[in-house]
């Protein structure tokens, strides 16, 4: 038994090392979300089954463009942070660290692809 | 007060023999359909990536994402967005302390399935 009390243990991060700092990005990520994804379905859902011209003219527009660019950087960060919750809850030790990495680097890679791929069409 | 308690505190759900109830059973799926969606972002951004590569590539991933698998996907996709978002929305009226009787969360998570049908259906009718 450790002899703390109950100030002691409530003092600093507590068992995050972080405090709170991730569920409040989640809380962040999520909020925004909600206001992008609707506007972005609609977006996609329409664009989705045209043809190559037509696409590439929607893509280009600065709306259309705008809040893509903003649902992969936002909604990749809210997948690569939710992702690592999963992680930690399931795996340990090597695999737990090897995993969040690879979480991260897919994260933005993906992210990284998309906004080239916009940039491209909106040149 | 400075012990903390050790013994006594809930177990976490032995799922063999775990009778499933809505609470769990919504928790679940927002974690399965939050990293699921990855799959979706893949395809999106491939899509994106043909339409700004050529016109050739593009018809191969258009007709990747067209097809009835990429219909199956993309639906199934719509489904599972909406019920992370409602689920979302869900939780973060949880966070301002709303909601969390028993009865309020059962109904949340039924709310939360029906809804996310709903939804894409309408997604569906409309775009």
């Amino acid at each position: 038994m450790r002899y703390l009390t109950a100030r002691k243990r409530a003092e600093g991060k507590g068992a995050a090392h972080t405090g709170t700092e991730h569920h409040w990005h989640m809380k962040i990520s999520s909020v925004g979300l909600a206001f992008l994804v609707p506007v972005f379905i609609y977006i996609f859902g329409r664009a989705l089954g045209q043809g190559h011209e037509a696409v590439l003219d929607i893509f280009a527009r600065p709306f259309p463009a705008i809040v893509t660019g903003l649902v992969l950087v936002v909604g990749m960060q809210h997948f690569s942070k939710g992702a690592q919750i999963m992680i930690e809850d399931y795996a340990r030790g090597f695999w737990r660290k090897a995993l969040i990495i690879a979480v991260i680097a897919l994260s933005w890679t993906v992210t990284a692809t998309g906004l080239f791929a916009l940039a491209k069409i909106a040149l | 007060m400075a012990e903390a308690n050790r013994g006594e505190r809930p177990l976490s759900p032995h799922l063999t023999i775990y009778r499933p109830q809505i609470t769990s059973i919504s928790s679940i799926l927002t974690r399965i359909t939050g990293n699921a969606l990855i799959v979706t972002a893949v395809l999106i951004v491939w899509w994106l990536l043909a339409a700004a590569t050529s016109a050739d590539y593009f018809a191969t991933a258009d007709a990747v994402l067209t097809s009835w698998f990429g219909d199956l996907v993309m639906t199934l996709s719509l489904l599972g967005i909406w019920y992370h978002y409602l689920a979302g929305l869900r939780h973060l009226y949880f966070d301002a302390g709303h909601g969390l009787e028993l009865e309020t969360a059962e109904r949340l998570g039924w709310a939360c399935i029906i809804g996310a049908v709903v939804l894409t259906t309408l997604t569906i009718i409309i775009v």
